[in-house]
């Protein structure tokens, strides 16, 4: 069942508890699924000690799984992500549905082979005789004095892979619908969570759901300017959006939603309306999304832009500790609003 | 074995000195707003200081998210340390590593690091430098029980065995990743039990006592040093609190086994095998904890009034040579 991309219920969870929610419900209705990843239940093996789930993940989006699912599809692995996301794309193409949480995103390149040369390509290789119905959770986000090596927002280079796919929740509702998405869909899928967003609280339906990967959503409509915001830059977008709208000026803010296939039908729709085009992503911007975004609507919608195509976005550095550094990388609303400025003002 | 006053004074010095880094700096980075990546090394104080202690600056180390025992251990500054801690200009990284990253190449430091057994091949290849422009330097990779079964590392081990390296592998075991337990993680009893496997010798060690580890590193200097090629050391050793400062460990660990390695504290193990040996008293044992607690505050005064990176800094060093421009270019940055 796929559902609209503004959810219809009065329950509300965070942002982390929606991501819980999606696995139990895909684990209940399907039992070839299975999860996997380090401390994703925690205290492995202590059983006998008492201690089952000592963690439930390291952000607790995992909580409560190994209870009901046991310690055979709820697998805590031993340091070694090579292994285990092999391993799960391993069981993906041979008759399970599987799971694999990357800690950080950062950490991908000890496990980057098996995505690249396995997962996204055997499909194609094997001439289309197999499916890898496999999802990796993994995370982003700087802002957390958590330095270089925990911090990147490593999407783009997922979204340049082809033969893999990517969303980005933004917030609970989407957050349970793309997860439940990304394990029923037969192409290995990255799902991107954002450290900056696990407490959010917002309206999320019980009952299962499926979000389409690949579609974007429109959250704030608006004449002037189109607004693309990328994960947890949706918000700086609409922040900025209200910022703007006291000086008369009416974006229209798009949550881009997936990363693979990315939704240009919406967005050039969107700037066809709007004849701007601002992109907000945290990622570093050279080969970026908002690149390829800015590129792609350049091409197709070009006699409508009043205005260049821009980009909002990380600079071309590693992430920062210290925490003024931190602050200038990360794309906030001030940004947003004087780029938008500079653009409505020609 | 038989050891000096000198080195006696020196091994105990290093291990209060970390002892009260972590007891007090993690915490004071901590008000600061900083510890999301701060990991406490207390109760592991005795591994760097007895490997260290064989080492001089021309020799190297590749080090952990868990590193500031290492870091002083190799002769970083504790103030200096305890700047990049508060993301101060004036730390050895100038404020843009933090605790996982301090380095500091004038020590033969090859940073602490974020990504679990990344710094290993580092060592590696300080290792290789060494033998080809023959400088007689050894390097030592640190890793943790966990990064024991990081791919990367078993790759670095056959690769140093295989071209006879000055490289010395160091397990700290201190029983868990995160909250994984090391004897659900491992298939053998013991890390060392892989040597074999490379054609090493593999040691076990008590890590909690630094003459343990003093006695059984010296031989892998040796042996590193003559190119005799690399050795691996387990030293089973204890982290005295959670992975970082926001887990409890006794939701994975029970108190009754916490107690049992707080019995065997470095330090006091340290005490007590000196106190009948006649060549430094309590007393000065003492005075040495106190000099250290004593450091620990100019180290957070000297932090404190350190400098904070200007904006600019943020382009500084992702190049030797590089345009800004281009760094900065098209993404609406006023900085
Ligand atoms: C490649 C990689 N995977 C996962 C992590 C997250 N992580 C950081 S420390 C750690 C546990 C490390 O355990 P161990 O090697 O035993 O070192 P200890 O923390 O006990 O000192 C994990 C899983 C990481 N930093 N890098
Ligand atoms: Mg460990």
């Amino acid at each position: 069942m796929t559902t609209a991309m503004t959810p219809t219920t009065s329950r509300e969870l965070r942002y982390r508890e929606a991501i819980n929610e999606a696995i139990r419900q895909e684990m209940e209705r399907d039992e070839t699924v299975i999860i996997m990843g380090e401390e994703i239940a925690g205290g492995a093996g202590r059983e006998h000690l008492g201690i089952v789930d000592a963690w439930g993940g390291p952000f607790r989006t995992t909580v409560g799984l190994i209870q009901q699912f046991g310690n055979q599809r709820v697998l805590d692995t031993p340091l070694s992500e090579a292994a285990f996301v092999g391993t799960a794309i391993g069981a993906a193409s041979t008759g399970m549905r599987a799971v694999a949480e990357l800690m950080f995103v950062d950490f991908v390149g000890v496990c980057m082979d098996q995505l690249l040369n396995n997962a996204a390509k055997m499909r194609y290789m094997f001439g289309g005789q197999v499916k890898v119905p496999f999802t990796m959770l993994t995370r982003i986000g700087a802002g957390f004095g958590s330095a270089a090596q925990h911090s990147e927002s490593f999407y783009s280079i997922f979204s340049h892979i082809p033969g893999l796919k990517g969303v980005v929740p933004s917030d609970p509702y989407t957050a349970k619908g793309l997860l439940i998405a990304a394990i029923r869909d037969d192409d290995p899928v990255v799902y991107f969570e954002h450290k900056g967003l696990y407490g959010d609280l917002g309206p999320v339906p019980e009952e299962p759901y499926a979000i389409p990967l690949g579609k974007a959503r429109t959250v704030r409509s608006g004449t002037d300017i189109t607004l693309v915001g990328i994960s947890r830059m949706t918000w700086v977008c609409t922040e900025a959006a209200e910022e703007l709208a006291k000086n008369g000026v009416n974006a229209e803010v798009v949550d881009l939603l997936s990363v693979s296939p990315i939704d240009y039908d919406l967005i050039i729709d969107s700037v066809r309306r709007t004849h701007r085009l601002v992109v907000v992503d945290e990622d570093t911007p050279v080969c970026s999304l908002a690149s390829d975004i800015c590129a792609r609507v350049a091409e197709e919608a070009f006699d409508y832009l009043d205005a260049p195509p821009s980009r909002v976005t990380a600079p071309h550095t590693p992430v920062p500790y210290s925490r003024p550094l931190e602050n200038i990388y990360v794309p906030n609303a001030a940004r947003v609003v004087g780029t938008v400025e500079r653009l409505v003002g020609r | 074995m038989e050891l000096d006053r000198d080195m006696l004074l020196y091994l105990y010095k290093t291990m209060t000195t970390i002892r009260h880094f972590e007891e007090r700096g993690i915490p004071e980075t901590g008000q600061r707003g900083m510890s999301g990546s701060v990991h406490s090394s207390a109760g592991q104080e005795a591994v760097p200081t007895g490997i260290c202690a064989h080492l001089t600056n021309d020799d190297y180390i590749g080090s952990t998210h868990r590193g500031h025992g290492h870091c002083i251990a190799k002769g970083v500054d504790p103030k200096l340390m305890m700047a990049e801690l508060f993301g101060r200009a004036t730390g050895p990284n100038k404020g843009k590593g933090g605790s996982m990253h301090i380095a500091d190449m004038s020590k033969g430091m090859l940073g602490t690091n974020g990504v679990v057994a990344a710094s290993v091949p580092l060592a590696v290849g300080a290792g290789l430098t060494s033998k080809l422009q023959n400088l007689g330097r050894v390097a030592v990779a640190f890793f943790g029980d966990g990064g024991a079964n990081q791919g990367i590392l078993h790759e670095c081990m056959n690769l140093a065995s295989v071209w006879k390296l000055p490289v010395i592998f160091c397990c700290e075991n201190n029983g868990y990743a995160e909250s994984t337990p090391v004897e659900y993680a491992l298939s053998t009893a013991r890390v060392a039990d892989r040597a074999a496997g490379y054609d090493m010798p593999g040691i076990h060690i008590d890590g909690m006592d630094v003459f343990d580890v003093f006695e059984a590193a010296g031989e892998a200097v040796r042996r590193a040093r003559a190119g005799e090629g690399p050795s691996l050391l387990e030293c089973r050793t204890y982290r005295y609190y959670g992975h970082t400062v926001f887990d409890n460990p006794l939701s994975y660990r029970t108190q009754e086994e916490q107690d049992y390695w707080r019995g065997r504290d470095p330090l006091k193990l340290f005490r007590e095998r000196v106190a009948d040996g006649g060549l430094v008293s309590i007393e000065e044992l003492d005075r040495l904890d106190d000099e250290a607690r004593e450091l620990m505050e100019d180290a957070i005064s000297f932090a404190d009034e350190s400098p904070l990176p200007e904006p600019l800094e943020i382009y500084d060093d992702v190049y030797v040579d590089y345009p800004v421009d281009m760094m900065r270019r098209g993404i609406n940055l006023e900085v």
